[in-house]
């Protein structure tokens, strides 16, 4: 299809500049709060002159004017190099790709997990709306939002780790126990559990009443009952006919939730003791690690970008009204 | 019951929720179906007639039961039937069309896919066997390109060749019913025109019974071999379309037949000598639609040199099919729309050359009443506030302007003490009564009555045309009646200017553009008029004429 992918690259190029300007604003964002890396670890160092903070920001080249400053950030971030953090001894796109596949396999499977069921659990309770299974559905779904999900996180711990010791309470793997093959990725599936389970509850929740308020509209209109007037099996008529039709809404807040899939776990991370980006994001506040927290900021805006490029592509294969214009 | 009974509806009774305004949608329903009839079901809105189809097909939603009686289907009963038999039945041997052919077919999919649907589950063909009979299906409705028509969505068509969708949709397994339920009505008169041929054609072709649903005597007079009328859930009358048409027999069916706008009208002619209110000069409107930065967008041309002038007291008629551009003029003379070009003169004044400020003391003079009763008056505002708010933004007093707002409300038929209540608690015609007393409340010299019967039934349309009639003889006001029934302009308007793709294609005094049109559209409109070769009956004297005599011996 010669227009998608006219859509696609015209959009990417777009992407491009807005990256490159998000960028900008993220240096001077980060640039106006007050204290820089060199004061605070000056601080930690305790009895630092000024003399010495002096030296540190000489060191890190934060004496020079800021638009130079922006200039070498600049022409680092355009060859892929997000700079390196004093503060870990590391260069932040080695850090980034150190912490990234525990967060992406949190987030991610958690994501899918809740929209599947929150979809088919929302189409449920809708298709049997009134009756016992819509209002225990709603009731459950109803209490995943509202509890705050650290709570959440702490009491599935209480219950399946220390007194059913069904499940590990904290991070990716068994130290020291040495699984190779198929035992170490079960062993790091069932590290996952819980903390996916915990923040998946929370999304399920969101779709579910997305889903369910979203079929109880389109369930009534005319073309549903041409497809009873056609003699069509319900299933059939509720998988085709108003599913496709009510799941627009699902995938514009679906889009817009996995923008935050990188930046959206830190609660989840803390709770879990998983050394994700959320946590990674954390201590860059504290410490100011400026190179770090850019480095999480580019990465975050450019996961934004193209979820919402994905978010328009499957709007426009779901719905042909929608037309792709680039 | 004999061979030829297709359908054999007995004493059916279908009871409402409790708390309905009546017990019972249908009650102690009987008639039959015939093999090669077509049978036109006739009532206003709520009289079961569409219930009733539906019970038919097991339609019926789910709070609603039939209670007692019982619906044959050659001998089968229909309503005993397990739901697997119901399925093959519905969509099988017996189809249905619906009203609105654009809310009808479902947006996202393929028409071809929608119609291939029934043969799947219908029929034992394989997929090639199907995309034959689809191509061959809408080839038999008459749409062009079959085979590439099979493959766009219902978004790409206009909703005649929807309606021929939905219809292609319903012979597909070769039903022996076929229940269409206002199937014209929301089209225009031309495709209306086509679309009923179209059923008729079919109908004689395969020998079908038709279930025609509609609340429109021309409709009847069109295609009718019998007529039922109900009303409020009873069939008063039912007999040989030929007999219920001219010698009806029913009060009701009476009271129905009277109602229907008659084309031409007896009316006087109006004298031209007063002064021009409004008068249009060469306005053009030109929508962009789509289109971004580097891409241009589709254009549609609303408006193309409109010019029309009206005059104090009279009522100009704006006719033609939607999309026309009929909206657009009324629209820009309110305000609502900036006209790229041309000028509208009110008194004298361009109202286009005006500021914003300036404008505003106008605003007044030009009042408008829109098509939908049910989405023009505020639902969470009281009637009084609905009527009030205008003069009070006009700085009047709001306790004069309240005591003037009853006036008003019994000056368009209703109570006084509507004023306390709000728009919900009203019928249709009576809101559109509410929005009638809400444009007078600023005293406007010209009234713009954007298709305002449209939306109601044939005798409260009567009464609201009647009042509007009424209105402008006491009040003296001028008035741009738009509209798309020919046969109501033919009744309120003096002047006629028919509208065709954005131009006035010809416009002069009511009785002359109906009694000898000059353009070829305004004919082609004329004869698309259902049951033009049906009179009404002489002894049925229509209400509204009885009406309009009666001011003029006054």
């Amino acid at each position: 299809m010669p227009r998608i992918a006219l859509f696609i690259s015209q959009r990417l190029v777009k992407a491009v500049f807005v990256v490159l300007a998000i960028a900008v604003f993220n240096f001077f964002l980060v640039h106006a709060a007050p204290g820089d890396p060199a004061a605070v670890m000056a601080g930690e160092a305790g009895a630092a002159d000024a003399q010495f903070v002096e030296q540190l920001r000489q060191q890190f080249g934060l004496d020079r004017p800021l638009y130079e400053q922006l200039g070498t950030y600049m022409s680092k971030v355009v060859q892929a190099d997000l700079g390196y953090s004093y503060r870990q001894q590391r260069p932040v796109f080695d850090l980034l790709m150190d912490r990234l596949p525990v967060t992406l396999s949190l987030t991610l499977t958690a994501f899918v997990l809740a929209l599947l069921g929150g979809v088919a659990l929302g189409t449920l309770a809708a298709m049997r709306a009134g009756t016992w299974s819509d209002t225990a559905i709603t009731v459950v779904g109803l209490t995943a939002y509202a509890t705050p999900i650290f709570w959440i996180g702490l009491m599935l711990i209480l219950l399946f780790s220390v007194n059913l010791g069904w499940l590990p309470a904290f991070g990716t793997e068994t130290i020291g126990a040495g699984y190779t093959g198929w035992d170490a990725f079960l062993d790091k599936a069932k590290h996952l559990v819980l903390p996916v389970t915990t923040l998946g509850l929370f999304y399920m929740a969101v779709y579910t009443r997305l889903t369910r308020a979203s079929i109880l509209e389109v369930r009534d209109m005319d073309f549903v009952k041409t497809a009873r007037a056609k003699g069509l099996p319900e299933w059939r008529i509720v998988s085709v006919h108003i599913l496709r039709n009510a799941i627009l809404p699902v995938i514009t807040v679906a889009g817009f939730q996995a923008g935050h899939l990188i930046g959206g776990s830190i609660l989840i991370e803390t709770v879990f003791a998983l050394p994700g980006i959320g946590r990674l994001a954390f201590e860059a506040v504290l410490q100011r690690d400026y190179q770090v927290l850019l480095g999480i900021f580019l990465l975050t805006s450019v996961v934004v970008v193209i979820f919402n490029l994905l978010t328009d592509l499957i709007y426009s294969l779901v719905d042909p009204r929608i037309e792709v214009a680039p | 019951m004999t061979e030829t009974t297709l359908l054999d509806v007995r004493n059916l009774t279908i009871d409402l929720p409790r708390g309905a305004d009546r017990p019972h949608a249908v009650e102690d329903l009987t008639f039959t179906l015939e093999r090669g009839e077509i049978l036109c079901v006739v009532g206003e809105s709520g009289s079961g007639k569409s219930m009733t189809a539906h019970a038919v097909m097991g339609l019926l939603p789910k709070a609603v039961k039939v209670s007692s009686g019982g619906i044959r289907h050659q001998g089968t009963d229909v309503l005993s039937l397990p739901e697997r038999d119901q399925r093959a039945l519905r969509g099988g041997r017996i189809a249905m069309i619906f009203q609105e052919p654009m809310t009808a077919l479902n947006p996202l999919m393929r028409v071809g896919d929608q119609i291939d649907e029934v043969l799947r589950y219908h029929t034992a063909l394989d997929r090639a066997a199907r995309r034959a009979r689809v191509v061959e299906l809408l080839a038999s409705v008459g749409l062009p390109e079959p085979d590439h028509l099979r493959r766009s969505y219902p978004f790409r068509l206009s909703g005649g060749q929807r309606q021929r969708v939905m219809i292609a949709m319903a012979l597909a397994v070769e039903p022996d019913v076929l229940i269409a339920d206002e199937p014209t009505t929301a089209l225009d008169v031309t495709t209306q025109k086509q679309i009923l041929e179209l059923i008729r054609d079919i109908q004689a072709k395969r020998h079908m019974g038709v279930m025609f649903i509609t609340h429109d005597f021309g409709v009847v007079a069109e295609i009718a071999h019998r007529v039922a009328v109900m009303q409020k859930g009873r069939l008063v009358e039912i007999g040989a379309a030929e007999e219920v048409l001219n010698r009806p027999k029913h009060p009701y069916t009476r009271q129905l037949i009277a109602a229907v706008p008659h084309l031409i009208e007896h009316r006087e002619d109006f004298t031209r000598d007063r002064q021009p209110v409004l008068t249009a000069q060469k306005v053009c409107k030109t929508f962009h639609i789509g289109g971004g930065f580097f891409t241009p967008g589709r254009k549609v041309v609303a408006g193309d040199d409109l010019s029309l002038t009206i005059h104090q007291g009279e009522t100009v008629g704006l006719v033609g099919e939607s999309g026309s551009g009929k909206s657009t003029l009324g629209r820009s003379i309110v305000g609502l729309i900036k006209p790229d070009s041309g000028k509208i003169l009110f008194e004298g004044v361009d109202l286009l050359s005006l500021s914003r400020p300036a404008f505003r003391p106008y605003r007044r003079h030009v009042q408008m009443v829109f098509q939908d009763p049910y989405a023009s008056l505020n639902p969470r505002h009281t009637v009084g506030d609905i009527i009030t708010q205008g003069p009070v933004a006009f700085g009047e007093d709001r306790h004069r302007a309240l005591d003037k707002a009853k006036e008003l409300l019994t000056l368009v038929g209703l109570d006084a003490s509507a004023a306390e209540r709000f728009p919900h608690e009203f019928s249709g015609g009576q809101r559109q009564r509410i929005s009638i007393a809400r444009a007078l409340a600023l005293e406007p010299k010209l009234l713009i009555a954007d298709e305002p019967v449209s939306a109601l039934d044939v005798s409260v349309q009567a009464q609201v045309l009647d009042l509007l009639e009424d209105l402008r003889h006491r009040l003296n006001l001028s008035m741009l009646f738009i509209t798309h029934d020919l046969r109501i302009a033919a009744q309120i308007c003096d002047t006629i200017a028919v509208m065709q793709k954005g131009r006035i294609v010809e416009i002069g005094p009511a009785k002359e553009v109906f009694g000898n049109p000059q353009h070829g559209y305004t004919r082609t409109l004329l004869d698309a008029i259902p049951g033009k070769g049906w009179t009404v009956p002489e002894d049925v004297v229509p209400v509204t004429r009885r009406s309009a005599a009666l001011r003029n011996s006054a």
